[in-house]
């Protein structure tokens, strides 16, 4: 299907221990569905899978971004696809600049030979640092390297809005955030929402959805979805907990 | 063939004072006295010693002069400087002293020859008078026999010397041997800074190179050194250095090494004043089969000082490193910070590196740590940066020129930084697949 994010049917494993069971979920751009759960779910592996590491097997189901399958394909040529994920533990990656870093992921995205414009790309960055609040002598600092928390999410979501993705994947983005830091990231997310894009914001709390106001929500428990509705249903969630999700579900798994 | 290890040339004995010819003639003894090292010395564990072959290679009595004109001008790495001298297999090239204004300061910088003879109570007093007590002592000997290349660089008290000093090392004939000296005496509260650069004019003369430095940074002085070895890869070479600081001086060392068949690099620091601050950074990238073998030596005699050491290596193919460090601090040298660390990042599982930190602290009140890590490229790292769209060929050169970086980053004269980054990116461009 076209401008649409499909997962259909996946079953994931590691070590042989199964981690996503039957898992299928639909977003089309335009779109925000948050994705909650409690920890030990697979709504991490569920990102990775997704963003293509090799760590985890794909037992059967697909995942296919605007009708073609990025099932199997290497990162890179995922994030090429329109796939971007925001990690939940950004890696430090000493002695490559932030600056060099995104001007790396953009040139990428360049045919063979073309170069980057180094004052128009300095400009954009410069805008959307200042967006996110983030100063701009962090430029030239190693990428996340002595980073605080809020510091890495900010850059995640820098990162993403410079890469400008189709299909935004957020892994936990507001573990580790102030209040404050979480406004900034959300207003940065929501500037970015427009009708050819789409997200699947991954979380544990609801905090995050009160800045972030998704279009459909769905619970997740031992490897599916296993309810969605609309955002009042994170509320519910807030108030009644995982345990409720635990006993009105186990029994619908067990039958299944 | 005449043995340059047998019979150092007698011309350079004709004009050396009485002073310079004992030192020469207890070095010739001391090469041929002590044994050849082998590896059940504590001092050469791990190293190829079977490798070391020195014989067969000749100390030039006179250079090819028709090199001289591009060797001169490929010696351009740095473009802003106080002085400048190029040696072609142990001859003088080209030697541009520093300018009237820091001569009529009493600034000195001269061929190692010329200052002998213009300045024998100076040279009688600091030229090789610090040997190495790592190993290579049969080849310091050697060395002190043989060496006639090289600049001595006198900055008096409180005299700044702002723009660098550049030394560049050529070697061109066939199986030369050259033994380069770099001799640097910063008198109290002086200020200088010295780069001393290695080349080989192409990538198939054969050569051996038994240099030697010598560091004495007086009290409040401040030394800056930096070296790049690049070497070509028929290159047999010994760099033995040392240190010495007086109460309050600041050293820095920086060495990047990327050249040589084998390259053996001894380093000893000797802290003889309160308060001193010695850092030494090395950055190592090695291919092929080429052995990086560094020993150093960190001694503390005095109390309240710091020496910081980090070594960084980057090992490709079938490469090796040894590092073997030693921090010793004796009795009485209390509040003593002394810091040693080796990063070795294996790039091909058949490369390899060996660590051997050290301690012998006899003060109680000290602050030392010593460590060595050794590890592949970071798989999660590789994955974060693939995410962002870029090839994996392309996340390795991000990575381990991030590894460099932290060196390079030290270098503190962007034109030189540069230079070297294009040198060790040249070395990994074909490499990084």
């Amino acid at each position: 299907m076209n401008n649409t994010l499909e997962i259909k049917n996946l079953n994931v494993s590691i070590d042989g221990q199964a981690i996503l069971k039957d898992f299928s979920l639909s977003i089309p751009k335009g779109e925000v569905h948050a994705l909650m759960g409690p920890n030990g779910t697979g709504k991490s592996t569920l990102a990775k899978v997704m963003a293509g590491h090799e760590d985890y097997t794909v037992e059967s189901g697909d995942i296919l971004l605007d009708g073609d399958s990025i099932l199997g394909q290497e990162p890179d040529v995922i994030s090429h696809a329109g796939l971007f994920l925001a990690f939940q533990y950004p890696m430090e990656i000493p002695g490559v600049s932030i600056a060099n870093f995104i001007r790396a992921a953009r040139q990428s995205r360049l045919p063979e030979g073309e170069q980057i414009k180094a004052v128009e790309y300095y400009k954009d960055l410069y805008a959307k640092m200042d967006a996110l609040k983030i100063d701009r002598s962090f430029t030239a600092r190693s990428l996340n390297e002595g980073f605080s928390g809020g510091e890495k999410k900010r850059c995640e979501v820098l990162q993403m809005s410079m890469l400008d993705p189709k299909y935004c994947v957020m892994d936990e983005t507001d573990s580790g955030l102030d209040i404050d830091a979480l406004r900034v990231v959300a207003d940065g997310v929501n500037l970015m929402r427009n009708q050819a894009r789409a997200f699947l914001v991954i979380t544990h709390y609801q905090r995050l959805l009160d800045y972030i106001v998704p279009d459909v929500v769905h619970v997740m428990y031992d490897g599916r979805i296993v309810h969605s509705g609309d955002k009042d249903l994170a509320k519910e969630l807030e108030v009644k907990g995982y345990d409720w999700v635990k006993e009105e579900f186990t029994d619908a798994i067990v039958g299944a | 063939m005449n043995s340059t290890l047998e019979t150092p040339s007698n011309l350079l004995t004709k004009n050396d004072p009485n002073w310079l010819i004992e030192r020469r003639s207890k070095g010739l003894e001391q090469f041929e006295k002590l044994a050849t090292p082998t590896v059940r010395d504590e001092n050469w564990r791990f190293s190829r010693v079977g490798k070391m072959r020195t014989d067969g290679y000749n100390q030039l009595e006179e250079a090819d002069t028709s090199r001289f004109d591009l060797l001169n001008e490929r010696s351009n790495l740095i473009s802003q400087r106080a002085g400048r001298s190029v040696f072609v297999d142990d001859a003088t090239s080209i030697f541009e002293g520093v300018g009237t204004k820091l001569a009529q300061q009493g600034v000195i910088f001269l061929p190692i020859l010329e200052a002998i003879t213009q300045h024998s109570d100076l040279m009688e007093k600091y030229f090789l008078q610090e040997s190495t007590e790592l190993g290579s002592q049969k080849f310091f000997g050697l060395h002190a026999a043989s060496v006639k290349a090289g600049s001595v660089i006198y900055v008096p008290k409180g005299v700044e010397v702002i723009d660098p000093i550049v030394n560049y090392y050529w070697t061109s004939g066939e199986c030369v041997a050259v033994f380069p000296h770099t001799l640097i005496i910063a008198e109290d509260n002086a200020k200088v800074s010295v780069v001393d650069l290695f080349f080989s004019e192409n990538v198939s003369n054969e050569a051996l190179n038994i240099s030697a430095s010598n560091i004495h940074a007086g009290p409040g002085a401040k030394v800056f050194r930096k070296i790049v070895q690049n070497w070509n890869q028929e290159t047999v070479s010994f760099q033995l250095d040392t240190t010495v600081a007086e109460r309050d001086a600041q050293v820095k060392n920086i060495a990047v090494n990327i050249g040589a068949n084998r390259a053996r690099f001894e380093s000893q620091t000797r802290i003889e004043g309160a308060g001193a601050d010695v850092k030494m950074y090395s950055l190592t990238v090695a291919e092929k089969n080429q052995e990086f073998d560094q020993r150093t030596f960190q001694t503390h005699n005095a109390n309240n000082a710091v020496s910081d050491l980090l070594y960084k290596n980057a090992l490709l193919d079938k490469s090796r490193s040894i590092f073997s460090g030693l921090i010793k601090v004796a009795e009485g040298a209390q509040q003593t910070d002394a810091y040693q660390t080796n990063r070795n990042l294996l790039l091909d599982p058949r490369a390899e590196a060996n660590a051997l930190p050290g301690l012998e602290i006899l003060a109680n009140d000290v602050r030392c740590s010593h460590g060595a890590t050794t590890g592949n490229v970071d798989e999660e790292e590789l994955f974060y940066i693939m995410q962002r769209g870029i090839s994996r060929r392309v996340a390795m050169q991000l990575m381990v020129f991030g590894f460099f970086e932290e060196i390079i980053d030290l270098i503190d004269n962007e034109e030189l930084a540069e230079n070297v980054r294009k040198l060790i990116h040249h070395k990994f461009d074909a490499k990084l697949s």
